[in-house]
């Protein structure tokens, strides 16, 4: 359950520092589309300390690693997978690249007797991922699908706007498809960093369209994006309240029921424990 | 007398309330003798005035990096030769580079001033000044020269306009710096006041140089460019990390209703504090506050607040960027006023403003277990900047506030003694960092009202060794052989600390 993923270049040290301050949900350290040919192996090399240098971190940590047709991809995965890791990020995924990847992280956590599984979020940014996504979605460790607008948008050979009407497809598509498999659906990041009001409307349309969280290419997007993913306090009040008339319902041996004029039945319930399980998660209210 | 032998004349610091136990000496102000002379050569300025071996004499800061004047006179004292001056410009900025020569060739031996950066701080830091540097805060330089510590000779104070009788002032002309608040002391007590312009009208009927203090008026082509006013730093950051400090900044003087209908505040120029000032703002708009009067050294941001209704004025000591010149310009008393050093920071003044202030936002090098804080040398010793208000308005405020990056690259700011006190920790009450808010002991007052708060609230211990546990201890480093140079007194006129030469 997330709302906020950060990148951060792998090959950026303060960066990598401070990466856990700004309150992101997830922070995605990065070795692909950040990190120069020339750099990877210092990157990895950089991650790899760094990941060897925390203890207790607050955000889970996701590592984007170069693609399965690189020449970096195993190495990537030895250096960086390990217990201090939650999540390996694969870019271009396709259903091939992905049951690949679900392989080499079985093997490396045999190998290095982890205690831990680490999961998957696959980046759909090829035509052919989003005509796989429905199996994507539905494979082993992944847990979450982040839909990239940029270079989908350069294979299906159409201009990226700031409206988004080009990718208003593949939003609902990578939408339905983790929705089905109960996984997080992830947009794609507002690069205009310095448009906060731009980065607002995209995040509350994506929202609106069923996206549960958002990239962010820039720190200071993490506060709005929270905000957007967030259960509003009205949502949560209304949660509340479903939840109670559920309990005194349940007493009465009813399984529907009304509140405030309207008719309450399974999905609506089923909706305020979403709701109430991410304000906790969240730390919106307490449990 | 070595160095450190005349600063053991001075009176030790003892603590910041110590000034209410003296009597508020003041000196007569010096009215003219004669009637105003205009002259077009600075040479004859000298002949006439007598300027001679071991002087001191004065300017201001208000041209900022964009000054000519006080380089204008160091070329004819190094015409002339003359020796042994004591230059005494509330501030010193890298344009200034002209004085190195003259130090180092005993032309100037002694400075006084407020804060200093660029290559005059380079050589006096590698020993070349004969003399002392003094480093005050504004309020203090104010409360020296009327106090007589700092017996100006001859003030040379640039004014964009005067007019034909002496009056001059800052707010228009071609090279307009808005409001004069640092050189109305040396106005009114300098021996002789020779005002710089390069623009002579024919009447001003409102002017913040009064003719009957000047002495001179010196024509020139260009007193400076305003364009170097600017201080660079009159834009709110975009640094992540400097927003993240100034929003949980703001959130925090709301938790503790400094915030509230009527309140004053100052935040001074740099990227953070005015991001502060933005987030405060967004508080007030929410909350529908007005507040009563922005002070300090005054930008656009403030300027823009005053017009739209979210302050009723501001006081304004110097202008950081032009669209505050363009303010004083156009509301002048009505809703921007001057206000000089003295009424800005001098201890001994009456009702001095900083007293008035609900909250003050500053920065720090350094800050130690004890609070103290430098904001006059880095952690090489290396002079970067020098009190300014610091002080004067840390003491003066209800609360202050130093917002900085717990780690500056692997740097930590929190130490057990900061390399240089500029103000006492007594003074300081709550640091904000990126990693956590350290609140001062000795306000259990704050401790108790931020009881709840969701805020991550630390001791300045806990911060220390949280910097520590990320960047590790750092290496103590011998960054000075205790060749004193100079000495940073507090606004009271006591030496605080001593500045030192540092290992190059």
């Amino acid at each position: 359950m997330r709302r906020s993923l950060l990148f951060i270049p792998g090959n950026n040290p303060s960066m990598l520092r401070n990466a856990d301050i700004f309150l992101a949900d997830g922070i995605i350290l990065d070795l692909e589309d950040a990190v120069s040919v020339s750099e990877k192996d210092a990157a990895r090399d950089l991650v790899k300390s760094f990941l060897l240098s925390i203890k207790n971190y607050s955000s889970e940590i996701i590592i984007r690693i170069n693609g399965f047709d690189t020449p970096f991809y195993l190495n990537d995965l030895e250096a960086v997978v390990s217990d201090k890791i939650d999540t390996i990020m694969l870019p271009k995924a396709t259903i091939e690249s992905t049951k690949a990847l679900i392989n080499e992280l079985s093997k490396i956590e045999k190998k290095k007797n982890l205690k831990k599984k680490i999961a998957i979020i696959p980046i759909i940014e090829l035509a052919i991922s989003l005509i796989q996504v429905d199996e994507i979605a539905a494979l082993d460790r992944v847990n979450g699908i982040l839909l990239g607008a940029e270079d989908l948008t350069s294979d299906l050979e159409v201009k990226r706007t700031k409206e988004g009407t080009e990718i208003f497809y593949a939003r609902s598509r990578v939408v339905v498809s983790c929705k089905a498999y109960q996984i997080d659906a992830i947009d794609t990041p507002f690069t205009d960093v310095n448009n906060d009001a731009g980065l607002l409307r995209d995040a509350s349309f994506s929202k609106s369209l069923g996206m549960n969280a958002k990239s962010a290419i820039h720190p200071n997007q993490i506060n709005i994006i929270n905000e957007v993913y967030s259960p509003s306090e009205d949502e949560i009040n209304w949660a509340k309240k479903v939840l109670l008339a559920t309990e005194e319902a349940k007493k009465k041996n009813l399984g529907v029921f009304s509140l405030d004029g309207k008719m309450v039945d399974k999905p609506i319930i089923s909706r305020a424990e979403k709701i109430i399980k991410k304000a906790i998660k969240f730390k919106l209210i307490e449990e | 007398m070595n160095k450190l032998e005349q600063l053991q004349k001075l009176n030790k610091f003892v603590n910041s309330k110590d000034y209410l136990n003296h009597k508020p000496l003041k000196l007569d102000i010096v009215l003219k003798k004669d009637k105003t002379i205009f002259y077009q050569s600075i040479s004859q300025v000298f002949d006439d005035l007598k300027i001679q071996d071991g002087m001191t004499i004065s300017f201001h800061h208000h041209l900022r990096n964009g000054d000519y004047v006080l380089n204008l006179v160091l070329e004819e004292i190094k015409r002339r030769n003359l020796k042994d001056i004591h230059l005494a410009p509330s501030a010193i900025f890298s344009i200034h580079e002209p004085l190195v020569e003259l130090i180092k060739n005993g032309n100037i031996i002694n400075i006084s001033t407020s804060y200093m950066q660029g290559p005059v701080s380079d050589v006096i830091q590698d020993g070349y000044l004969k003399g002392l540097l003094l480093m005050h805060t504004h309020g203090g330089r104010a409360r020296a020269i009327e106090q007589g510590d700092l017996n100006i000779d001859v003030a040379f104070l640039a004014s964009p306009q005067v007019d034909k009788t002496g009056n001059g002032h800052g707010a228009n002309g071609k090279s307009a710096c808005g409001t004069l608040g640092y050189a109305i002391s040396d106005l009114e007590y300098a021996k002789k006041v020779v005002l710089a312009t390069d623009e002579i009208v024919e009447e001003l009927k409102d002017y913040d140089f009064d003719n009957k203090f000047v002495d001179a008026v010196l024509e020139v082509d260009r007193i400076g460019n305003p364009s170097g006013i600017v201080s660079g730093t009159t834009k709110i950051t975009r640094d992540p990390i400097g927003l993240l400090i100034a929003k949980n900044t703001a959130t925090l003087l709301d938790e503790i209703g400094l915030i509230k209908p009527g309140f004053n505040m100052q935040t001074g120029a740099g990227g953070t504090s005015l991001a502060v000032a933005k987030f405060v703002k967004e508080i007030m708009i929410l909350k529908n506050i007005e507040g009563h009067t922005a002070f300090g050294g005054i930008t656009s941001f403030y300027v823009d607040m005053v017009k739209e209704g979210l302050f009723k004025n501001i006081y304004d000591v110097q202008c950081f960027d032009l669209e505050s010149v363009k303010s004083y310009a156009n509301n002048k008393n009505k809703t921007h006023f001057l206000m000089s050093a003295s009424e800005y920071g001098n201890p001994y003044h009456k009702e001095v403003h900083v007293n008035s202030l609900d909250f003050v936002i500053l920065g720090a090098t350094e800050i130690d277990l004890n609070f103290n804080v430098n904001a006059t040398t880095d952690s090489f010793g290396k002079i970067i900047g020098g009190s300014g208000g610091h002080s004067d308005t840390a003491h003066g405020a209800k609360v202050s506030v130093i917002t900085a990056n717990l780690l500056r690259s692997r740097i930590p700011i929190i130490k057990k003694e900061v390399t240089t006190i500029t103000t006492p920790g007594e003074d300081i009450d709550i640091l904000v960092t990126e990693r956590g808010i350290a609140i001062n002991p000795k306000r259990k007052d704050l401790i108790k009202q931020l009881k709840n708060s969701k805020l991550n609230i630390l001791t300045i211990e806990e911060l220390y060794n949280l910097a520590h546990q990320i960047a590790g201890v750092p290496n103590d480093l011998k960054i000075r052989d205790n060749k004193i140079i100079g000495g940073v007194i507090y606004r009271d006129g006591t030496l605080i600390d001593y500045l030192y030469q540092t290992i190059k």
